[in-house]
């Protein structure tokens, strides 16, 4: 299935417009990074000992690399009347290009500021490319490349993530071995 | 009210790190128990991985696989396993090639593409970290990460303009 020109033209148009900004759920904690940090061994003291943190950080940090963490929605709360979904972009080019499997092929953060506990943070999504009509051995499909920017509680910059993604029907049997989820 | 611990001094000075050094491997047996652990520490509900007939029926895995968030924070772990709690990230970019299931042991490795100084005066370290398991490369990681340049520095004291990460 091809996607019709003016859905393309119409998913082009919004390449560099910030969308779906949204505030994190809940304030950066520690439970998740302990769970993170164990979940990785990951015995680095800067998230273990006090002192290390306050002398080398001025006090307790996240680990960089849990950046994305801090927005994945709940999988359920009250009222909630539509799931929400991070990088809902990704699944915006899946349902508009009609396009039911996609998988991440690549992804860059960039870390600026260190994000603190208590922290509260907003993201903005922006769309940076849409491929034309491709064929991997996954299928056939587009490419895209979606950035999602995060600030604090004070506006400065704590991260930008870069998402490279593949969406496609599917055209080989079951063995075929997609790289990653998306 | 007791004096403020003194900094512990850096594990890892730039002066210290050559191009084409090795990192310290790093092996481990994953289990569904990582797969599920990770996916949940990082908040990733979706059912390839936590469920396997999820994943054989519509990923068309063979099993549950380690999320992108989890396997990040294995190569900081990596990363940080050597330069110590000075060590600060700057910049990772991954390619996936190929899903980590359990029962597989992964293997990161890392060699150091390049040491610089920038125009701030902070110092960058190149390293090109990759996973694999029996031999096939799963995921690479390009890291770009600061470390002091001497005993009296912190790149984590670097903000605003001082810190140029890309």
């Amino acid at each position: 299935m091809t996607a019709p020109a003016d859905t393309v033209a119409e998913l082009r148009a919004l390449i560099g417009v910030a969308q779906y900004e949204e505030t994190g759920e809940f304030p950066v904690e520690r439970g998740y990074i302990w769970t993170t940090l164990s979940s990785v061994e990951n015995g680095n003291p800067l998230f273990w000992d006090e002192d290390v943190a306050d002398a080398v950080t001025g006090g307790f940090i996240a680990p960089p690399t849990m950046l994305s963490v801090w927005f994945r929605p709940h999988h359920w709360a009250p009222g909630r009347s539509a799931p929400h979904l991070p990088l809902q972009i990704h699944f915006d080019l899946k349902e508009r290009l009609g396009l039911p499997e996609a998988v991440m092929s690549d992804n860059t953060i960039i870390f600026h500021d260190p994000v603190r506990p208590g922290d509260i943070l907003t993201t903005r999504q922006v769309l940076r490319s849409v491929s034309d009509q491709k064929t991997t051995k996954l299928g056939t499909g587009r490419f895209w490349v979606i950035d999602v920017e995060y600030t604090n509680q004070s506006g400065a910059l704590v991260g930008v993530e870069s998402y490279t993604g593949f969406g496609y029907r599917r055209t080989a049997g079951p063995d075929s071995s997609p790289e990653a989820s998306a | 009210m007791s004096a403020p611990a003194p900094a512990p001094a850096p594990v890892l000075l730039l002066c210290e790190v050559t191009t084409g050094d090795r990192l310290p491997e790093l092996s481990y047996d994953v289990t569904a128990t990582t797969v599920v652990l990770g996916a949940l520490a990082s908040r990733d509900w979706r059912p390839m991985h936590h469920d396997k007939d999820f994943a054989v029926e519509r990923n068309g895995t063979r099993d549950i696989f380690l999320n992108t968030p989890n396997q990040a924070a294995w190569f900081e772990r990596f990363l940080t396993d050597w330069t110590g709690p000075h060590g600060r990230l700057g910049r990772m970019t991954f390619r996936m090639l190929g899903s980590v299931f359990p029962g597989d042991t992964m293997r990161l490795s890392g060699v150091v593409t390049d040491v610089t100084v920038d125009d701030i005066g902070c110092g960058w370290i190149g390293v090109d970290v990759t996973l694999s398991v029996d031999g096939d490369v799963k995921t690479t990681c390009a890291a770009r990460l600061a470390v002091p340049v001497d005993a009296d520095d912190n790149p984590w004291s670097r903000t605003g303009t001082r810190w140029q990460p890309s």
